[in-house]
């Protein structure tokens, strides 16, 4: 279920005074079983740009085509499209509305118009997929959940819709490094077991690093750099330019760099960082 | 050094959605000290907030003490002063900011404690000007980033002269730039005015620049320390839910592979001086 974005504009608050735009001329194609990571500075349109692929907005020029449907055509099935194409927002309490955990997965196969037996099925079983205990946690009243608990019930409900592909709003804001690797090793698995195409939209850099295969970096509403992952975190002088931040496990190999050590990889994860380093230092132990 | 804050077997409860009594802080006893910028660490739900809480009399202790500055904020004719004496930042400055101007919002607080017009412009040009916001002074808050947002709530405060301010996660919902720019200002306003400073955060990256810092879970107190000995003890940060910073964890890696490398690394700058001075 590939996603087609060409010449996409969108302006907020269009037609008034104070019309501001926010897309500027996009186009990208994101095939299925990617995992992309969107990344820029706050304010640049990531979110903007994610919420046309399930048309929550509609292009103000250029066109958005999801499985071949155009989101804009009038006859486009759009409650259809934002089964498939889940979208997790950044913060659970604007998701989650139910008064149990239960509940709240259920409404997405109830209005599937699925039977009892099947909604039940379905709810655990992606409680299972997000690491909720189907006994603990399906009463459990939503209030009572901690933030990463939250953050997981709410990609629960939208996965009990079946999603073929989850965009998620940088969900691992606010929370404890604890919650943010549960959440993190949830997202790795739906990817990898479940084959879901996922667009992670994220403010940490090292997350960013850390799931994506490729990554596309927008800044004032255009993209500024689209491609595997270690491509785009090598050019570290263009990313700080625009006020991004380069991963600590490539700020490290950097600054090795600078004092004279020759370092060739670019690591993705603090296991990769400590390789490349050890291996290094090895190496100049045995020349000697 | 001298507390001005000294909390003694502090304990709190409330009841929960489901009617049961949750222990949220079980005999914490704490001080923080005059002009030190303390951090409080510690999972979700471990007790910070609820903590911190105290300090401003926003909540009043279910059994021990609280006495900020040598009042007790058990008792009500003090809530008024011990709040003009600690102020409060919280995480999403949304909640925070009441006025569509910045120096209006500013104003706010200053006005509320009746102080003469000369003496209220005297203090929003100054917060204005400790936070590097004079550019900024006649726009709408909503016009910032978040990170300006931010230190528009921080300048707010501020602008009320307290002894010390309460920053409950200040960053969480930042991107990068307004992290560091966040932290930068708060570390300033700290050394500069010699405002105490007690930040609360899951950062790693953030508490290291602190003077102190406090781990807690499940409602006490786990361990206390200058973040340079307490980030030695791996196994117990990470038993508490928490993470190294980044460099102390490259560190002890690279330690576990053999390297000669010191156990107490905090940023990535001692990290690259030790691995060059390796024989």
């Amino acid at each position: 279920m590939p996603i087609t974005v060409k010449d996409l504009c969108f302006s907020y608050q269009k037609g008034t005074p104070f019309e501001k735009k926010v897309l500027h001329n996009i186009s990208l194609t994101i095939d299925d079983g990617e995992f992309v990571g969107i990344i820029g500075p706050t304010q640049s349109g990531k979110t903007t740009l994610a919420q046309h692929f399930n048309a929550l907005l509609m292009p103000h020029g250029g066109s958005v085509t999801v499985n071949g449907y155009l989101t804009s055509d009038p006859q486009a099935d759009l409650v259809d499209l934002r089964l498939k194409v889940g979208y997790v927002f950044q913060n659970p309490d604007y998701q989650l509305f139910a008064q149990t955990v239960g509940e709240d997965i259920a409404f997405g196969p109830q209005n599937q118009k699925l039977n009892k037996e099947e909604i039940k099925e379905r709810v655990a079983a992606v409680m299972a997929q997000v690491g909720l205990d189907y006994d603990t946690f399906n009463q459990r009243d939503i209030y009572a959940l901690s933030g990463g608990q939250k953050r997981r019930a709410a990609i629960a409900g939208v996965l009990a819709c079946k999603p073929e592909i989850l965009i998620l709003d940088d969900v691992t804001a606010g929370l404890d490094p604890r919650g943010r690797e549960e959440i993190m090793t949830v997202i790795r698995d739906l990817h990898q077991k479940q084959k879901i195409t996922i667009i992670f939209i994220s403010n940490s850099m090292d997350e960013a690093a850390e799931l994506a295969e490729r990554v596309i970096v927008i800044d004032q509403g255009r993209i500024f750099l689209d491609g595997a992952v270690r491509e785009i975190f090598k050019q570290s002088a263009q990313l700080r330019s625009i006020g991004l931040e380069i991963p600590e496990v490539i700020s490290v190999i950097e600054m090795l760099q600078k004092r004279g050590c020759v370092l060739p990889t670019i690591p993705l994860n603090l296991a990769e960082a400590i390789d490349c380093i050890a291996t290094a230092y090895r190496e100049r132990e045995e020349n000697r | 050094m001298q507390p001005i804050i000294e909390v003694t077997d502090l304990t709190y409860m409330y009841r929960s959605g489901s009617g049961k009594n949750v222990l949220a802080l079980n005999g914490v006893t704490m001080q923080v000290y005059r002009g030190e910028i303390l951090a409080i660490t510690g999972q979700n739900g471990s007790g910070k907030s609820t903590l911190a809480r105290h300090f401003n009399a926003l909540l009043t202790p279910k059994s021990g003490t609280v006495i900020v500055d040598g009042l007790s904020v058990a008792d009500k004719k003090n809530t008024a002063i011990i709040r003009r004496s600690v102020g409060m930042v919280f995480q999403n400055p949304d909640n925070q900011l009441v006025s569509s101007v910045v120096e209006e919002d500013i104003a706010f607080g200053p006005e509320n404690l009746g102080l003469p017009q000369a003496e209220i412009v005297d203090r929003v040009d100054w917060a204005l000007e400790s936070l590097n916001l004079g550019a900024y002074r006649h726009r709408s808050p909503n016009s910032l980033s978040e990170g300006q947002k931010q230190l528009v709530a921080i300048a707010g405060v501020l602008a009320m002269k307290p002894q010390c301010i309460i920053l409950d996660e200040p960053t969480a919902h930042l991107d990068p730039k307004g992290r560091c720019e966040v932290l930068e200002n708060v570390l300033r306003l700290n050394r500069d005015e010699g405002i105490t400073t007690i930040l609360l955060t899951h950062f790693m990256n953030e508490v290291v620049h602190c003077d102190r810092m406090i781990v807690m879970d499940q409602g006490q107190i786990k361990m206390t320390g200058t973040p340079r000995d307490l980030f030695k003890l791996a196994d117990q940060i990470k038993a508490l839910g928490l993470d190294l910073p980044p460099a102390s964890q490259l560190a002890h890696g690279l330690k576990l592979k053999g390297l000669a490398l010191p156990g107490n690394i905090l940023t990535l700058e001692e990290l690259v001086n030790s691995l060059c001075q390796l024989p």
